[in-house]
Order: C-alpha cells, then sequence, then structure tokens
C-alpha cells in the first residue's frame, strides 16, 4: 500500500567477461555433487551454502539473511578449456568471416569504415535498429583480400551448430577465442559488439567474451531441489546440466594433466561442449536434447525464458494475484447492470483493507467482532508496524481492544465495493469491467443479462472472475473508467454494446404490440416490479406504450423503423400495419413496438440516444427499468415455444413439395443440356463450373423459395417463435424455415459435396451423378427428419463448421496478439498527436479529426439531421 | 454553401475539419437552415465536437488493435467467396484480414478494377478492346481447328478470323508473337504448321501443348479479365495485378482504378497510396462480413504499418521486431535472440513502453499513468 519510492530509469544490457564472473562468484565450483550421505549440502559443490538458502530457517552464509529474503548468491566453473557460447555460434561465424584471420581488422578499407561508422552514430543517436546495417557490413566485408594487411582470406563457414571451419580445418574454441582477441574495440562495433570502453575503461562486450572459459553458476534459488514425500530428493534440470558438465570439465582437466592422447582430450572437449551447449538451449537445432532419465527433455535456460510458458510471457507480462475469486457465472434480472451478486462463502474470503480512522472504528470492531466467519466480519488487522494479525474466533476481542486510528482493516467485501470483474478470453476491454458488489447467498456469480454480450458470456458452465481492488486509487480509478454503465457504448463503433437480449426483447415486443391492454391493476403490478413510480389512479386501461413510456425521459422525441419493419415499398409511416414505425415524441411511445433496434445489444437506437443524450446514469436506469418491464411485460402474456410452432398446414407441405420437386426437375434438366453439351459456359468458366453454379442457385433459390412458402402461414399475433425471429430476440426466419419447410443445400469448402467415393460421394450413387441429392442437397426439413443419406451430407457440413471455428479461433487470437503488440505504445498527446514510446508520429492528428469513436455517433462528430431536428422540435418550427 | 459555413465557423472559433464542414453544408441546404438555425447547429456542432474529442493519454493504439481483432472471431474462414463479381474469386474474411495486416507480398488473389476516363466509359467497344489487350489469351482461345498430323510429323493450327476479330486482337501480331516463339513454323494466312525440333512423338505432342499455351496477348501478371457494367458504366475486373502497366493504357482512369495488392500500390503510388490502400482494403473485408469497425482504428493500424516510409507488417518481422525496448521485443516472440544480440550490442532499455515497465512492475506511461502531480514549493 505504499507509493513507488524508487523508480527505475533503464536497463543495461552487456556480456559478462570472465574477470566479471569471477568477481561475481562466491565459490569456485568443483565437486560435480549435490549433497552427501546425511543430507548436507557439500562445500564446493553444487548447492553450497554460499550460494544462498531457500529455507526459511537458515541464515545465508554469504549476506546473512533469512531464506526468502536472500536472492541467492553465483557461484562460478573454471572450464578446462574454452567453449563456444550456442546463442553466440552465429555471431561469431559471421565475424570471424567479416575479419582478417592474421591482423584481425575488419575486411572493411578505411574509407568504408569511416561511412559506416557515420551510419552507425546517427542511427545510435536516433535509437533506431542497428540490425539491417549490421548485415550489410557482414556483406560487404566479406572479401578475399584483407584490405589492411593485404593477406588472403580463407572462407570461413559454420557447421550447426558450434563448429566453426576454416577452408577444411576446424578451428578449436581456444583458436577461435585468440582470434577473437585480436579484432580491434572500434572494428567490433561495426561488426555488432559495443567493445569500446567507457571513460572507466569498462567494456560492454568484447567479441572473445562470447567464448566461455569460466561458466557461471546460478544461485540455488535459481534450481530449488524439491523434497518427495519418500523423502527422495530431486533436483532441478539446471542442476543435473550443472552435474554433467562439471564431471566432463573433471575429465577433462585430469586427462589433459594426464598427457592423454590428443584424440581422448578433443573427444572429451567436444563433449564438454555439448553439455554446455544444452545447458543454455536444450533446443538448438543440429543438437540432440539432453534428456532426464525418464526420456523427457532437459528445461534448460532458454527452455525457461521462452514461449507461451517461460518467463517473459508467464511471470513477466502477467502475474498470478491474490484477493480473486472464480465461479460459475448465473443470471439474476433483478440485479443492476453495474452490480455482481457475489456468494457470502467468497465474500467472507477477499479483503477489502480499510484504513481504520475516528468516523470508521466502531464498525471496523463489529467487524472484528464478528470475525471470520460470519458474513460483514474481517480476517486481518494490521498494526500500524505493518505486522499483520490474523483474526481468529479466539482472538478477535483481544484484537478489538487493540485497534485504533491508524491500523489498517481486512474486511469483508460487502454490498457497494467496486469489484473488477472479467471472462476469458479477454477480446476487448469490454472484457474486463468493475461492478458494484451484491452479496448473494449460494454459490454462483450473478450478473445482470444485459453485460452477457460484453462478455460473450451465457450460462452453459461459463466460470468468471473477480478481483478486488487493494488501494484507494484504483477504486477511484474503476468507479469512473471501468464501470459497466461507462462501457455501454463500445469504441469499436460508438455504438451500444451492453443492452436487451432474447426475453428482454419478445419481452417488450409483448408489451408494446397493439393489442396490449392492461388493467390498472396488472399496470401497477407491472410498475411496482421495474421500481418505477405508480401514478394515481384513474380507473381506465392502459396500453403497454404507455407503461413502456414511463421509462423513458420525458423529453426525448426519436423516430425510427423497428427491427419487425419489413421494408415495404411504399412506408405507410404510423400508419404502418406491422407497427413498426416508431415514433417516440416528448418521452412518449406513440406507434411502433419496442425490439431489438430500441434496446438490443449492438442495435439499440433508444439506448444509444439516451446514454449520448443524457448520460450514462440515466442509461442505466433506463436499461434496468425496460428490462424489468420487458421481463414484467413477458410474464404477463405468457412465451412459450414449441415444435407446434414450426407447424404449417398440409396444403402448405404440398406446395413446398411442388416446389421443390420442381427445383430437382430443373436441376436435372441442367445436368442434361451440359450432358449434351448444351450448356453456354459462363465468362471464364469451364462448363463444369458453370453447371455447378447453375445448380446451386437452383437450388438455393428452391430452398429460400419454399421458406416463403411456410412464411406465408405464419402468424406474428400466434406464434411465438417468429414473434423471436422477427423482433430479433433470438433465431432467424431462415432457422423456422429450415425446420419447417427444407434445410436446404449442404456444402464442404463453399462447393456442392463431391467428396468420398472414387467419382461420388455415396455407393448409394451412380459413379459422375450429378443430381441434387447425390451432391448433398437436403430436401427434407428438421421437422420431418432426414434420412439417412442427408443425414450423412448433413454431418459433412457441420464438422466442417466445428473445425472452421476451431481454426479460426487460433488464427484470429494470433492476428490479435501481434496487433496489441505493435500497437499497445501508442499514446495521444494534449494536442492530439499520437506517438509511439520513441516518441515517433504516428498520426499528426488523431483520426484526422480528433474524435474518439467512443464519443462518437456511430463513428460521426454529431448525427446532423438528428440535431437540426431536435434544433426544430425546441424552437417549435 | 460552404464558404458561408466556413465562416460561421470561424465566427464562433470552432476549429472543424473540412468534410465536417462539408457534411454541415450539405445538411443546411437538404434541410433549408436559415442563418440563426445555422448559427445554432454551429453552436451545437461545436459543443458536441468539445465532447467527443479524443483525451490525452488514452490507450488509441490498445482499443484501435483490440476493435480490429476482436471481431476477427465472428469473421467465416472460408477463403473464396464471391465478391461482387461472381466469375472471380477474392479471398475475404479473416484470411484476408490477416494477409493486410501481415504486408504479404504475394497476396493469394490479387485483382484490379480498372476505371476509365470520361469519354471512354460508355464505350463498350473500346473497353473490349483494352480489356483484350489486358487479359490473357493464348493460342487455344483463337483456333478453329487444331490437331497434329503424325504421318507428316507436325502440328497444324488454324486460326479463326472471327474469334480474332471478336477479341479485338491483330492478325500480324499474332503472327509475329508465333514467329518468335517457334523458329519451324510455315504460315499459310490463317494456316500454320509447326515442326518439332526433334521427331518423335513425345515431342510432337509436348510441342502441340506449347502451341496451344501460347500467350498471344495481355499484360504480365493478368489473368482473366471481366468486363462488367456498373452504374452505368464499363469496369474491368481482372484476375491478377500490374497497376503500373495499366494505369499507362490508354482511356484508363489513373484516378479510380485500383488494385487490392498494397505492396503494388506503394511501388507504383507511394506509401501514401499504400496507406490509403490497406484502410480501403480493411475497412471492405469488415463491411462485406457486416462488422462495423470505426475507420480510425483502420487508420491508427494502417498509419503504423506506414509510419517509417514503407509498408510494415504487424508481427516480429515489421514493427514488433524493430521496437526500441528490448524487453518488448524479448516477450513478443523470439526470446533469446532478442536478448543475445542486446546484450553485444550493450543496448540500453529506456522502458518508455507499456509491457517493459509491466515486467518490472511500474505503472504503465498511458491513460491515468501518464500524467503527475507537481506540488508547488512555498
Amino acid at each position: 500500500m505504499r507509493g513507488i519510492l524508487k523508480k527505475i530509469s533503464q536497463i543495461d544490457f552487456g556480456l559478462m567477461s570472465p574477470e566479471d564472473i569471477r568477481k561475481m562468484s562466491v565459490t569456485k565450483i568443483v565437486t560435480p555433487d549435490t549433497y552427501d550421505e546425511d543430507g548436507y549440502p557439500i562445500e564446493n559443490g553444487l548447492m553450497d551454502p554460499r550460494l544462498g538458502v531457500i529455507d526459511p530457517s537458515l541464515k545465508c552464509r554469504t549476506c546473512a539473511s533469512k531464506g526468502g529474503e536472500c536472492q541467492g548468491h553465483f557461484g562460478s566453473i573454471n572450464l578446462a578449456r574454452p567453449v563456444i557460447h550456442v546463442g553466440f555460434a552465429d555471431t561469431i561465424h559471421k565475424i570471424l568471416r567479416s575479419t582478417c584471420h592474421s591482423c584481425g581488422r575488419i575486411l572493411l578499407t578505411d574509407s568504408e569504415i569511416v561511412d559506416y561508422r557515420e551510419k552507425f552514430d546517427t542511427l545510435i543517436r536516433n535509437e533506431e535498429s542497428l540490425t539491417s546495417i549490421i548485415k550489410e557490413v557482414y556483406t560487404v566485408a566479406r572479401r578475399d583480400k584483407c584490405p589492411h594487411c593485404e593477406e588472403d582470406q580463407e572462407d570461413v563457414k559454420i557447421d550447426k551448430p558450434v563448429s566453426i571451419v576454416e577452408g577444411n580445418y576446424k578451428l578449436t574454441p581456444s583458436e577461435v577465442r585468440e582470434r577473437l582477441e585480436t579484432i580491434p574495440d572500434s572494428d567490433a562495433l561495426l561488426l555488432g559488439v559495443n567493445a569500446l570502453p567507457d571513460k572507466d575503461g569498462n567494456r560492454i562486450a568484447r567479441p572473445e567474451w562470447m567464448v566461455l572459459t569460466v561458466l557461471p553458476v546460478p544461485p540455488v534459488t535459481v534450481r530449488p531441489s524439491i523434497t518427495l514425500e519418500t523423502g527422495e530428493r530431486s533436483e532441478d534440470d539446471l542442476t543435473h546440466k550443472l552435474v554433467d558438465i562439471l564431471r566432463i570439465n573433471q575429465r577433462l582437466k585430469e586427462n589433459m594433466e594426464a598427457g592423454a592422447p590428443q584424440l581422448i582430450v578433443e573427444d572429451l572437449w567436444e563433449l564438454l561442449q555439448y553439455h554446455v551447449t544444452t545447458y543454455f538451449d536444450n533446443e538448438a537445432s543440429g543438437v540432440p536434447p539432453a534428456r532426464h532419465r525418464s526420456g523427457r527433455p532437459l528445461k534448460t535456460l532458454a527452455q525457461r525464458l521462452k514461449g507461451k510458458e517461460g518467463r517473459f510471457r508467464s511471470n513477466l507480462s502477467g502475474k498470478r494475484v491474490n484477493f480473486s475469486a472464480r465461479t460459475v457465472i448465473s443470471p439474476d434480472p433483478n440485479i443492476s447492470i453495474n452490480e455482481v451478486g457475489v456468494p457470502e462463502i467468497i465474500a467472507t474470503e477477499v479483503t477489502v483493507p480499510v484504513y481504520v480512522t475516528e468516523w470508521n472504528i466502531e464498525e471496523m470492531k463489529q467487524c472484528i467482532l464478528n470475525g471470520p466467519k460470519v458474513h460483514p466480519g474481517a480476517n486481518y488487522a494490521i498494526r500500524p508496524d505493518e505486522r499483520k494479525i490474523r483474526i481468529y474466533e479466539e482472538t478477535k476481542e483481544a484484537v478489538v481492544d487493540k485497534i485504533e486510528p491508524g491500523w489498517v482493516v481486512e474486511r469483508h467485501l460487502k454490498d457497494g465495493d467496486i469489484v473488477l470483474f472479467n471472462r476469458q478470453p479477454s477480446l476487448h476491454r469490454m472484457s474486463m469491467m468493475a461492478h458494484e458488489v451484491r452479496v448473494l447467498p449460494y454459490k454462483t456469480f450473478r450478473l445482470n443479462l444485459c453485460v452477457c454480450p460484453p462478455y460473450n458470456a451465457d450460462f452453459d458452465g461459463d466460470e468468471m472472475n473477480m478481483h478486488v481492488f487493494q488501494t484507494e486509487e484504483s477504486r477511484a480509478e474503476a468507479k469512473s473508467l471501468m464501470r459497466v454503465q461507462e462501457h455501454i457504448l463500445s469504441p469499436r463503433f460508438g455504438g451500444p454494446i451492453i443492452g436487451g437480449i432474447h426475453d428482454h426483447i419478445s419481452g417488450a415486443y409483448l408489451l408494446t404490440r397493439k393489442r396490449a391492454i392492461f388493467t390498472e391493476e396488472q399496470v401497477f403490478q407491472i410498475l411496482k416490479k421495474a421500481k418505477l413510480p405508480i401514478p394515481n389512479r384513474t380507473g381506465e386501461n392502459w396500453t403497454g406504450k404507455q407503461i413502456f413510456s414511463q421509462v423513458l425521459p420525458k423529453d426525448m422525441n426519436i423516430v425510427y423503423k423497428a427491427e419487425i419493419c419489413r421494408k415495404c415499398d411504399d412506408c405507410l409511416k404510423r400508419e404502418c400495419k406491422n407497427d413498426a414505425y416508431v415514433v417516440i415524441e416528448d418521452g412518449q411511445l406513440l406507434t411502433g413496438v419496442i425490439d431489438e433496434k430500441a434496446y438490443g445489444a449492438f442495435a439499440g437506437k433508444i439506448l444509444d440516444h439516451i446514454v449520448k443524450e443524457y448520460g450514462t446514469d440515466r442509461a442505466r436506469e433506463f436499461l434496468d427499468a425496460s428490462t424489468k418491464l420487458a421481463v414484467s411485460g413477458i410474464m404477463k402474456a405468457g412465451f412459450t415455444t414449441s415444435t407446434n410452432d414450426e407447424e404449417i398446414p398440409q396444403e402448405a407441405k404440398e406446395r413446398i413439395e411442388v416446389h421443390l420437386d420442381n427445383a430437382e426437375k430443373k436441376v436435372d434438366q441442367l445436368i442434361e443440356a451440359y450432358d449434351n453439351n448444351e450448356l453456354e459456359a459462363l465468362p471464364g468458366r469451364s462448363l463444369e463450373e458453370t453447371l455447378e453454379m447453375k445448380i446451386m442457385q437452383v437450388l438455393g433459390e428452391a430452398r429460400d423459395k419454399s421458406g416463403e412458402i411456410a412464411e406465408s402461414y405464419f402468424d406474428i399475433n400466434e406464434n411465438h417463435a417468429v414473434i423471436m425471429a422477427l423482433t430479433g430476440a433470438r433465431g432467424s426466419m431462415l432457422n423456422l424455415t429450415q425446420i419447417t419447410a427444407c434445410v436446404g443445400q449442404q456444402a464442404v469448402r463453399g462447393g456442392r459435396i463431391d467428396r468420398g467415393y472414387s467419382e461420388r460421394t455415396l455407393p448409394h450413387f451412380q459413379k459422375r451423378e450429378l443430381g441434387a441429392k447425390a451432391r448433398g442437397f437436403v430436401h427434407s426439413s428438421y421437422k420431418e427428419g432426414l434420412d439417412p443419406i442427408e443425414f450423412f451430407f448433413h454431418a459433412m457440413g457441420g464438422r466442417e463448421g466445428l473445425v472452421d471455428t476451431a481454426i479460426r479461433t487460433a488464427q484470429s487470437g494470433y492476428m490479435q496478439r501481434r496487433l496489441v503488440n505493435a500497437l499497445q505504445d501508442l499514446n495521444v498527446k494534449e494536442d492530439g498527436k499520437v506517438t509511439d514510446n520513441r516518441g515517433v508520429i504516428i498520426q499528426t492528428v488523431y483520426g484526422e479529426d480528433l474524435v474518439d469513436p467512443a464519443k462518437s455517433d456511430y463513428g460521426k462528430v454529431v448525427d446532423l439531421d438528428k440535431l437540426i431536428d431536435e434544433m426544430r422540435i425546441k424552437t417549435g418550427k | 454553401m460552404i464558404e458561408k459555413v466556413t465562416k460561421v465557423v470561424k465566427k464562433k472559433r470552432a476549429k472543424f475539419t473540412e468534410s465536417l464542414i462539408h457534411e454541415i453544408a450539405q445538411a443546411a441546404q437538404r434541410h433549408d437552415l436559415d442563418d440563426d438555425e445555422l448559427d445554432e447547429l454551429v453552436k451545437r456542432v461545436k459543443k458536441a465536437y468539445e465532447r467527443a474529442k479524443i483525451e490525452a493519454g488514452e490507450a488509441v493504439g490498445t482499443v484501435a488493435a483490440q476493435s480490429v481483432g476482436e471481431p476477427g472471431t465472428q469473421m467465416t474462414m472460408r477463403t473464396f467467396h464471391y465478391a461482387g463479381v461472381a466469375e472471380l474469386n477474392v479471398t475475404l474474411g479473416l484470411p484476408r484480414l490477416i494477409e493486410i495486416v501481415d504486408a504479404r507480398k504475394k497476396i493469394s488473389t490479387p485483382t484490379m478494377a480498372i476505371f476509365f476516363e470520361d469519354e471512354y466509359r460508355n464505350d463498350e467497344e473500346f473497353v473490349r478492346t483494352i480489356a483484350n489487350q489486358i487479359g490473357k489469351s493464348t493460342m487455344n482461345d483463337i483456333l478453329q481447328d487444331f490437331h497434329i498430323n503424325y504421318a507428316e510429323n507436325n502440328v497444324v493450327a488454324e486460326l479463326n478470323m472471327e474469334k480474332i476479330a471478336d477479341k479485338r486482337l491483330n492478325f500480324d501480331d499474332i503472327i509475329n508473337r508465333v514467329e518468335k516463339a517457334f523458329k519451324k513454323v510455315q504460315i499459310d494466312n490463317n494456316l500454320l504448321s509447326f515442326e518439332p525440333a526433334k521427331s518423335s512423338i513425345r515431342e510432337l505432342r509436348l510441342l502441340a501443348d506449347k502451341v496451344r499455351d501460347l500467350q498471344i496477348s495481355g499484360v504480365k501478371n493478368i489473368g482473366r479479365v471481366v468486363i462488367r457494367k456498373e452504374e452505368e458504366e464499363w469496369v474491368i475486373h481482372t484476375e491478377g495485378s500490374n497497376l503500373g502497366a495499366v494505369l499507362k493504357m490508354e482511356g484508363v482512369d489513373k484516378v479510380r482504378t485500383t488494385t487490392n495488392d498494397i505492396h503494388e500500390v506503394e511501388k507504383v503510388l507511394g506509401v501514401e497510396a499504400a496507406r490509403n490502400a490497406i484502410i480501403h482494403e480493411a475497412q471492405r473485408t469488415m463491411d462485406e462480413q457486416g462488422l462495423t469497425v470505426d475507420v480510425r482504428h483502420i487508420m491508427l493500424v494502417a498509419d503504423m504499418m506506414t509510419a517509417d516510409g514503407s509498408v510494415k507488417s504487424i508481427g516480429r518481422h515489421g514493427i514488433s521486431g524493430e521496437k526500441a525496448s528490448v524487453l518488448a521485443r524479448a516477450s513478443f516472440e523470439e526470446t533469446g535472440k532478442h536478448l543475445l544480440r542486446a546484450s553485444i550490442r550493450g543496448e540500453i532499455d529506456h522502458l518508455t513502453g507499456i509491457i517493459e515497465n509491466i515486467i518490472i512492475g511500474q505503472p504503465i506511461p498511458l491513460g491515468t499513468g501518464s500524467v503527475g502531480v507537481v506540488m508547488k514549493q512555498k
């Protein structure tokens, strides 16, 4: 709970010289063993106590701090012979290729050196990437003759992973190191090694440091050993690897001292090189990975850092946190969109730290008295000296007596607290919003249905996470920036993304359709349910539109066409037969029904208008009240759907049958024309493609037309499934026609099904048969049922859909990661300039007009027509 | 009208963009506003504009990336789709969007839309001639009769003069091309007979294929063309693209003629045009899928891709690989490579970006983290 005391201003990267490594080392490691028979670490072994301690009961021999506080200390291994660092093998190769083997100078003429130095200086000054210019140097500096000493140069090749070959001779790491030593500091810079000494004579890197003579041994805290239940010790992968290195190093040293034959020494040297290589990177190409006894490849240094589960992405860019909770979500239409229902069991576990002051001390004392188990209780108290005291049933009285202003009490979550709520995948900023807590019984998080679209949540077992803010600043920030009501408008397109769904929409339709008349008693019930003020009794019946008008702002004016609009050629406007022309004047809904276009997520016009004109508080109130009205509406009317809704009369079925038969006949005619070579090819298409396209077209039309026939027998006044489809609540007319009339053509890879057996889809057909049925046209409706052949084709199409979704999520996920990574540093300055973190200007004026899409009206500054209409209404024109 | 609005805007001391002034002028005309009303309108627009202004420190990059990336999950994977022109296949949906942000050198379905200048716009004959000059034609398209004469060891092709005329080709040009491509050829009016280099049946058959596939007209890299009448004018759509060559042709509208190959636009017309091409292509891909994404987000992506004067891809070979910060690069991809390189070059990370500050556990320099409080000393 403290502010930042120190700020890191920069991080310098550099190579360690052998001297640096020795200086840093607290001990030389010689023995390739870890513990002796008694289980004590061996001195000069890999677990040397001077390398630091993990056990909190012990004291570190080097820094005298307790385990847990001591971050550990490096040791070192003196390598008997130098070895090449795998990560630098490529660079070493390029450097050797670009330098003279006798004088060590870079193979560039003096004038070229001056040229490149200048270029380097400008790039460094501008903090630009040196990669491309270094690459250029590597290519230019490949000469047959040294321009400085006139010596002929032999080609240097690299034999992956670490062998450097000159002509036919394989250079030993010692020779490589010697050569690198001869490169002057100023030449090394051009080769990508910053070897220029600073004013104290310290260097960042030297080429020869890329060949190791001393190996640093990381402290035990980096490679802790674990004790299994059996008492057996299991060592970290790095320790295993270091043991290997030490063993070979020892043997190499002994053999060299004993004057063993060159061949044996070289073999051991190579083995040492292998172990050091795999110690750094166990996935280096050309090296068989070192394996654990069980056969599992070891996870060495590079593997620890790399990839999704590596240190960078898993532990540094994202961290595990305390004060969070996760459970299944379920709906609660009775809480506000701003709220989240938190189960009591969670509320008593995650806490909020509260500073004890004179004003809240009584409340805090009560919390402590309630203890850790009773709900508005407390789990910990923190003394002014930062000692944390756990509150137990037995100790709570003692703590209460001691508490005074200056203490901090970690009290349970209670109603009104602000928490962060999140559902993965967090694809946009609306995936993490701040909610107010409502502590509720049972064990699930409860959320208002209107916030399902931004989270993309449903209740088929979805789980969500909650995080509790621990500082006042974060709470204040979250409350003003992250609350749900602040995110009703999506920054993606400047329209609402939070809004009514499913039953809210069918409910509102049932409530506001023309024939909806309610008695005063019913109206009062509905209004009471929505927590709206109850008007005076008049004894008259109400229309549903009047009820809905209660939630509209009193001075609101808007005209639009509802979702159920049939887009007639000649719009009757207010006299619309479908009641699809919505007119709201002075907050009264005069004509038109309320459906998805009114306050649905992604489409709500009224909602959009309210957020933009009346602010987010009013919008929240509107959403909370209107959805409750809709729910009451649907409950008053009653709403159900079954397959009976997809029933059509026999006559309709016959008409559809005739129609489909005609279409299939038409297909047969097309095929016949094709067989007789009478078909005319479309420009640029083969005859076969033309035929396919024509057949697809005929069958597509057939499905649509049979759908239309079925549709004409549906009545929106009687049929609940149709209400849902037309108002935009759920499902579409296509779904309904597929259930009633005809499922239609099944497609794989965008065309009719043409795979399976040789030249036919199934053995039930003739070879090369092209008819509708043979290529996956499903003539039946879902309700009639599919025959086995149709069922099979349907499954093929269905399978493609599933595979598609799986691939798409992976691809779009990666695309988004790349986009976010590329753009995350962009910042808008006070004058609207967009810059990145280097200060490079990306845009001089954000979006060419400085408009924030989240605050815009569907991308526009303002809807001028709407503004003018409004203006004129006010002036009375 | 525009001048009038500009005057009012100036009077009200508002700074509007040109397009906004245009819109106001149009709206004023449409609703027949009088002077007072115009005054009031500008005043209100100014207020709305102030309100809609972007706040300093806003994380516009992240918002743009999310706004472009989030709809990706809702897009189709189907690579091929018919876009207006039924005869041509164009990559759409997610694969196309990925192609755009990747700044691929070789896109999977390059295509052009060629428009014509006013005087040729309705001249079907002219457009057809151009189309045939652009589109690829092979010998196969103009053959009347074609057979292999095994007895005389030659390939005989008879040209169809009608087809040549239909394709608006020049007979002499064809003959020139044929003579250039084949050495042993005898030409007798429209009857051509070819002899193979070596006399064998295999050679003969190979020769026959070669003759048939000989390209007799067309612009390089362009395959089929489709001519369509769109809104009272003739437009050529092509499979394959070669903007440079097509723009040189007479009668072609240099302003409206486009290609969907962003690198080609960059090469022929420059980065600014490439930036517009990225915006246009990305927006079109989104619109086609029925997804609305504000242009400003796409603009930002495009501007980021073209900021340093050339089209760079989003990803490790482009923007992310050239970031100033070592930690930012290491945490994206190729962790080891960037760390090792940083060490020998002695790079310094100034920790100015987002991810670096997250890594070291400091507040990020964006949004509320980009402002500080200074206390005045008394």
